[in-house]
C-alpha cells in the first residue's frame, strides 16, 4: 500500500519540462510515479483540483539564528515556518553565535535539524573566520559535515585576495561561494537606500553603486578563475545588468532576487518604518522593474527570502539602530506568484527559481519530482486570499513590512521526504 | 481635518503643514511677541497643561526657547535631557517613551540625534508630538522661526530669493526650509561642495550650486549652516581653511546680494569659518531677531496645537 | 441681502445716535477727562472705541487716547467651546497705569469676555479704574458684570444671535437680532 497519492493537480515540474494535470504517488519517501490517473490504495489521497502540485520549495537564502539568537529563532521554529511556507528545504547563513566557522558548528546544526527540523535544513559555511573577511574558515572540515556553501552573508570581504582565495579553496569541496555583495566603505553609516526619500528622511543612503562595485568585482574574479560565484539578494537594476552580460560571455555566475526587492521601493521607510530596514536596501521603482525582468528571463536564477528574524528588541528602536532584516518564509511564496500576475514571469520559471535552480546552484538533490527522487512536494492554491498576520507567524519574528496584506496564493500542504509537515487547516483560511 | 485646522496635529516636518497653517502660526506668533515685550510676559491661556521637553541630544537654545515659550502661556513645562535620563542607563527609547506617556502630558517636545524619532514617538503616544530637532532630518520650529523673521523685515515671503549654503546634506535646518520656505512661494539655492550637498539635490531646491558668489548674487535672504568642523576635516573637504576661503560669507561677497538682502544664522555661530564677524553683526545679520521670534513662534505653537488652532467658527 | 431670519434691532441712524449719547453719558460720568484711556475689545468694540473717541473729540475738543485689546488668551474656555478665534495682537500704544480706562465692547452677553479683557489689562498695567460701555446688553450674565454706558438693552433667548455691523469693517452700521444660524 502507498503512503499518498495526490490526484488532479497541475503538475510543475520544470526540471523535468512538466506541466500538466496529472497524479502524483508516494511511496516510503520516495516519489513513485508521476502519470495519469493513477490508481493505487494509498494511506491518504489528496484531491489537488485547481491546485498546483510542484517540487518542494527550496530557499537558498535563510537565517535561522541558531546557535546564539535562539530569542530570535531557532532551528526548530524556523523550519516551522519554512514549512508554513510551503519550503520543503532551506539553506541557513553562518552568521549565528558562534559563526559557523568549523566543524563542530556545522554538526550542531546538521545534529539539531535532524532532531527538531520538520524540513531539510543544509547549513552554509562562512568564507573567513569570524565573517572578519581574513582568514579563512575550517573549509573542508565544514564540508565534511554537511556544508553546502560558503558565504559570509551579512559582511562582504573588503579584501579581493580573500575573495579569490575562498573561491578557489572552496570549490575543492564542490563550494560555491555566495556573495553578500556590499562595499562596506561606501555603505559607511548608511542605512537605507541612498536617493530622493533618503534625502527627505534625513537618513544616511547606501548607493547602488556599493552592490554593484562588489558584483563588478567578483564576476572578474570568478571570470578569470573560470569557477563559479553565487550573489546573494541582488537589488539594483545595475547589478542584474552585470549578472546578465557576465552570463552572456558564459561567466559561471548565478544569482537570487528576494521577494522584499522585487515587491517595494524605498518609499516603504516613509515614517521610519524599521520593518521595512534591510541590506541590501529597498531599492527605487526601476530597481524594482529590473529585478522582475531579471526573474522572467531567468538572469536572475533564483528567488530567495533573506529571512532574517529579529525581535523587538532590535526593531522598536530609533531607525539608525533598527537591526536589518525581515522575515520572509512564510510571505514568500505569495510575493513571488504575484510576478506571474503582474510581472509576466511563466508559471513553470517561477517555480523553477523557487526549487531547481536553487538546488542545482547548491549541488543538493532536491526540487525535482523525478521518479525516485526524495518526496518533498508542496501543494499551492496560487488564488487563495489571505491577510497576513505577523500574530500567527511559526517564526519567532514579527519583522515584516507586510503585515495586514492581503497576499494571493497559499502553499496548502507541505510534504517532506512523504510526509506532510504543513496542511493549513480550514479555519486558518 | 480642514486645511486651517491645527489642534493636536503633531509637528514633526515642515511637511505636516500646508501654507494655510504656516500662515496661521505666523500671525498667531505676531500676538505672542506683544506677550514677551511687556513688564508682565505671561498669559494664563496654557494653565495647567503640561509640556515635556524632552531631549534626547544637548541644546541649550532650542530647549531654553520652548521653555520660555510654555512659561509665557503659563504651561507647566518640565524639562528631561538625555543626561539625567534613563536613556543613558541603557533604558530603551520606547519604553522612556511609555513613561513619560503614563505621566500624562498634554504635550511633547522632543529633541533626538536620530532621524525619526519623534515621528516613532508620535505612534507610541497619544499627546501631541513637536519636532524640536531630529539628527539630520527635520527641525520644522527654526523654519517657522526663519519664516517669521524674514516676513517681519520684508513684509511678505512670496517670490523672495533664499540661499542656503553650508552642509546642507547633514542639516535638518536646511531640510525643513527647502520645504517651508518653497511652501510659502519662496525660490531656494542650496549651496555647499559637492561633498555635503544631499543626493538629488536638484529635486529638493530650485537651484544647486557649489560657488557661493552664485548663491549670494541677487538673493534677498542668505541662511548660513553652521559646519560641524571637527566631524567634516578631511572626509568631506581638505581643512577649514579651504573651507572657510571658499564658502565664508564676508562683506565682499554680500555686495552681490539684492538691496536690503537679510542674513541668517540658526546658530550657534562659528565666527570666521562660514561667517564673517563683519556680516554676523553687520547691517543685514538679524541673528538675533531670530532668537526672539523664535520664542514668540513655539508660543504660537503651542497655543494652536494645545487648543486654539480650532477652526474659526 | 436675504435678511428674511433676521430682525433690525437699530438701524444705521438709531446706532449713530445712541453711540452720541453714549459719548455724552461718559462725559457726564468723568467730568475730567484728564487720565482717561479708551480700550475697545477686537473686533467691533475696537470700532465702537474708536467712534466714541470721535465723539467725546467732538463735544470736549480733547483727544482720547484709544488702544484695541484681544482677550482670547485670556479666555477661561480654552479648548472648550470648540471655536476658539485666533488671536489677534493686542495694541495699547500708552500707559494705562494710574487712568481711568474706559473698556469697550459691541455686546455684552455672559461677561466671560469682559472678565478677560480685564484679566488682560491688568497683566498690561494697573489702571486706577475701569468702565465698561457696550452698545447692546443683551442679559444672560454669568458673572457680576454690569455696563456702567449702555446703548440699549435687548430681552434676548439664550440661543439667539446678536449682530452688531459697523460701517468700517463689515460696510454698513445696523444691529440685528436672530436665531443662530439665521441668514444675515
Amino acid at each position: 500500500m502507498s503512503d499518498l497519492l495526490i490526484k488532479g493537480g497541475r503538475v510543475i515540474d520544470p526540471a523535468n519540462g512538466l506541466d500538466a494535470v496529472m497524479d502524483l504517488l508516494i511511496e516510503r519517501g520516495r516519489i513513485a510515479r508521476v502519470g495519469r490517473k493513477l490508481e493505487s490504495a494509498a494511506k491518504r489521497v489528496i484531491d489537488a483540483k485547481g491546485l498546483w502540485v510542484t517540487p518542494g520549495l527550496v530557499d537558498m537564502h535563510v537565517h535561522l539564528r541558531e546557535p546564539g539568537y535562539e530569542y530570535k529563532e531557532t532551528i526548530a521554529s524556523g523550519s516551522a515556518a519554512a514549512a508554513a511556507g510551503g519550503f520543503t528545504s532551506v539553506a541557513c547563513m553562518a552568521n549565528t553565535n558562534p559563526v559557523n566557522d568549523c566543524g563542530q558548528i556545522t554538526e550542531f546544526i546538521v545534529e539539531t535539524a535532524r532532531r527538531e527540523a520538520v524540513v531539510n535544513v543544509f547549513p552554509v559555511g562562512a568564507c573567513t573566520m569570524g565573517l572578519k573577511g581574513e582568514a579563512l574558515a575550517n573549509i573542508g572540515e565544514m564540508a565534511a559535515a554537511g556544508a553546502v556553501a560558503l558565504s559570509d552573508d551579512g559582511r562582504c570581504a573588503m579584501n579581493a585576495q580573500v575573495m579569490r582565495k575562498a573561491m578557489e579553496y572552496g570549490a575543492m569541496f564542490n563550494l560555491t561561494t555566495l556573495v553578500h555583495a556590499e562595499d562596506h566603505n561606501l555603505t559607511q553609516g548608511g542605512v537605507m537606500n541612498e536617493g530622493a526619500v533618503s534625502a527627505a528622511l534625513g537618513l544616511r543612503g547606501q548607493p547602488a553603486a556599493a552592490e554593484e562595485a562588489i558584483i563588478a568585482r567578483d564576476i572578474q574574479i570568478a571570470e578569470y578563475l573560470k569557477l563559479p560565484v553565487h550573489f546573494c539578494h541582488v537589488s539594483t537594476a545595475g547589478a542584474v545588468e552585470l549578472v546578465r552580460r557576465a552570463k552572456e560571455r558564459g561567466v559561471k555566475v548565478t544569482a537570487e532576487a528576494a521577494p522584499h526587492h522585487f515587491t517595494l521601493t524605498d518609499e516603504a521607510l516613509k515614517g521610519y518604518n524599521t520593518n521595512a530596514k534591510m541590506a541590501p536596501p529597498l531599492r527605487t521603482r526601476a530597481d524594482m522593474e529590473a529585478l522582475r525582468a531579471g526573474i522572467a528571463e531567468g538572469t536572475m536564477d533564483a528567488i530567495a527570502t533573506d529571512h532574517a528574524p529579529h525581535s523587538v528588541i532590535e526593531k522598536e528602536v530609533e531607525f539608525d539602530q533598527a537591526a536589518y532584516g525581515i522575515v520572509g518564509l512564510e510571505t514568500a511564496l505569495p510575493l513571488a506568484l504575484a510576478l506571474v500576475r503582474e510581472a509576466g514571469v511563466a508559471p513553470a520559471r517561477l517555480i523553477e527559481s523557487l526549487t531547481a535552480r536553487p538546488a542545482a546552484i547548491l549541488a543538493i538533490e532536491r526540487g525535482t519530482l523525478t521518479e525516485n527522487a526524495a518526496a518533498d512536494v508542496t501543494i499551492i492554491d496560487p488564488g487563495r486570499e489571505w491577510t497576513v498576520d505577523p500574530a500567527l507567524f511559526k517564526s519567532k519574528g514579527r519583522n515584516t513590512p507586510f503585515g495586514g496584506w492581503t497576499a494571493r496564493g497559499r502553499a496548502m500542504f507541505t510534504i517532506v521526504g512523504g510526509k506532510i509537515v504543513h496542511e493549513l487547516k480550514e479555519q486558518q483560511a | 481635518m480642514s486645511e486651517r485646522e491645527l489642534y493636536r496635529k503633531r509637528l514633526v516636518s515642515m511637511a505636516d503643514l500646508t501654507p494655510a497653517h504656516i500662515t496661521r502660526i505666523l500671525d498667531t506668533a505676531r500676538v505672542m511677541k506683544g506677550i514677551s515685550e511687556r513688564d508682565v510676559k505671561k498669559a494664563p491661556t496654557l494653565r495647567g497643561r503640561t509640556v515635556i521637553n524632552f531631549f534626547a541630544e544637548p541644546s541649550t537654545r532650542t530647549r531654553t526657547s520652548f521653555e520660555i515659550a510654555g512659561k509665557r502661556l503659563s504651561a507647566d513645562v518640565i524639562n528631561i535631557s538625555a543626561a539625567g535620563s534613563s536613556l543613558s542607563k541603557g533604558e530603551s527609547l520606547k519604553d522612556m517613551v511609555g513613561n513619560l506617556r503614563a505621566m500624562n502630558p498634554d504635550l511633547l517636545v522632543v529633541r533626538h540625534g536620530a532621524s525619526g524619532a519623534p515621528e516613532m514617538i508620535s505612534r507610541w503616544v497619544d499627546c501631541t508630538v513637536v519636532n524640536a530637532g531630529d539628527g539630520r532630518h527635520e527641525h520644522p520650529t527654526q523654519c517657522l522661526l526663519d519664516l517669521m523673521t524674514v516676513r517681519e523685515k520684508k513684509g511678505t515671503l512670496e517670490g523672495l530669493n533664499v540661499s542656503i549654503v553650508g552642509d546642507i546634506a547633514n542639516s535638518r535646518v536646511a531640510r525643513s526650509n527647502l520645504i517651508g520656505m518653497r511652501a510659502m512661494g519662496m525660490k531656494v539655492t542650496v549651496c555647499g561642495p559637492a561633498t555635503l550637498l544631499p543626493p538629488r539635490a536638484g529635486e529638493m531646491a530650485d537651484r544647486v550650486t557649489s560657488r557661493i558668489e552664485e548663491a549670494v548674487e541677487g538673493a534677498d535672504v542668505v541662511m548660513m549652516l553652521r559646519i560641524q568642523t571637527e566631524r567634516m576635516e578631511g572626509a568631506n573637504f581638505p581643512n577649514i581653511r579651504e573651507y572657510s576661503r571658499m564658502y565664508c560669507l564676508t562683506a565682499e561677497r554680500m555686495k552681490r546680494a539684492a538691496r536690503g538682502a537679510l542674513v541668517l544664522h540658526p546658530g550657534p555661530v562659528n565666527l570666521g569659518v562660514e561667517i564673517a564677524p563683519d556680516v554676523a553683526e553687520g547691517p543685514w545679520s538679524v541673528i538675533l531677531d531670530q532668537v526672539t521670534y523664535g520664542v514668540a513662534v513655539r508660543m504660537a505653537i503651542l497655543y494652536l496645537l494645545l487648543g486654539g488652532g480650532l477652526p474659526e467658527q | 441681502m436675504a435678511e428674511n431670519h433676521a430682525s433690525v434691532i437699530l438701524n444705521a441712524q438709531k446706532q449713530r445716535q445712541i453711540i452720541t449719547r453714549m459719548a455724552h453719558e461718559v462725559v457726564e460720568r468723568n467730568r475730567n477727562l484728564d487720565d482717561f484711556v479708551i480700550v475697545g475689545i477686537v473686533t467691533r468694540g475696537a470700532v465702537l472705541a474708536r467712534r466714541l473717541a470721535r465723539e467725546l473729540k467732538r463735544i470736549t475738543k480733547r483727544d482720547i487716547p484709544v488702544g484695541e485689546l484681544d482677550p482670547t488668551l485670556y479666555r477661561d474656555d480654552f479648548k472648550r467651546t470648540g471655536a476658539l478665534l485666533g488671536a489677534k495682537p493686542t495694541e495699547i500704544p500708552f500707559s494705562v497705569d494710574d487712568k481711568t480706562a474706559l473698556l469697550v465692547d459691541d455686546v455684552l452677553f455672559t461677561g466671560r469676555t469682559v472678565n478677560a479683557a480685564m484679566a488682560h489689562l491688568f497683566d498690561i498695567g494697573r489702571p486706577k479704574r475701569i468702565q465698561l460701555a457696550v452698545l447692546i446688553d443683551r442679559g444672560h450674565r454669568e458673572l457680576p458684570i454690569r455696563p456702567d454706558s449702555c446703548g440699549k438693552n435687548v430681552p434676548t433667548q439664550y440661543v439667539e444671535k446678536i449682530r452688531v455691523r459697523f460701517k468700517e469693517c463689515d460696510g454698513r452700521d445696523v444691529v440685528l437680532s436672530g436665531l443662530a444660524g439665521s441668514a444675515e
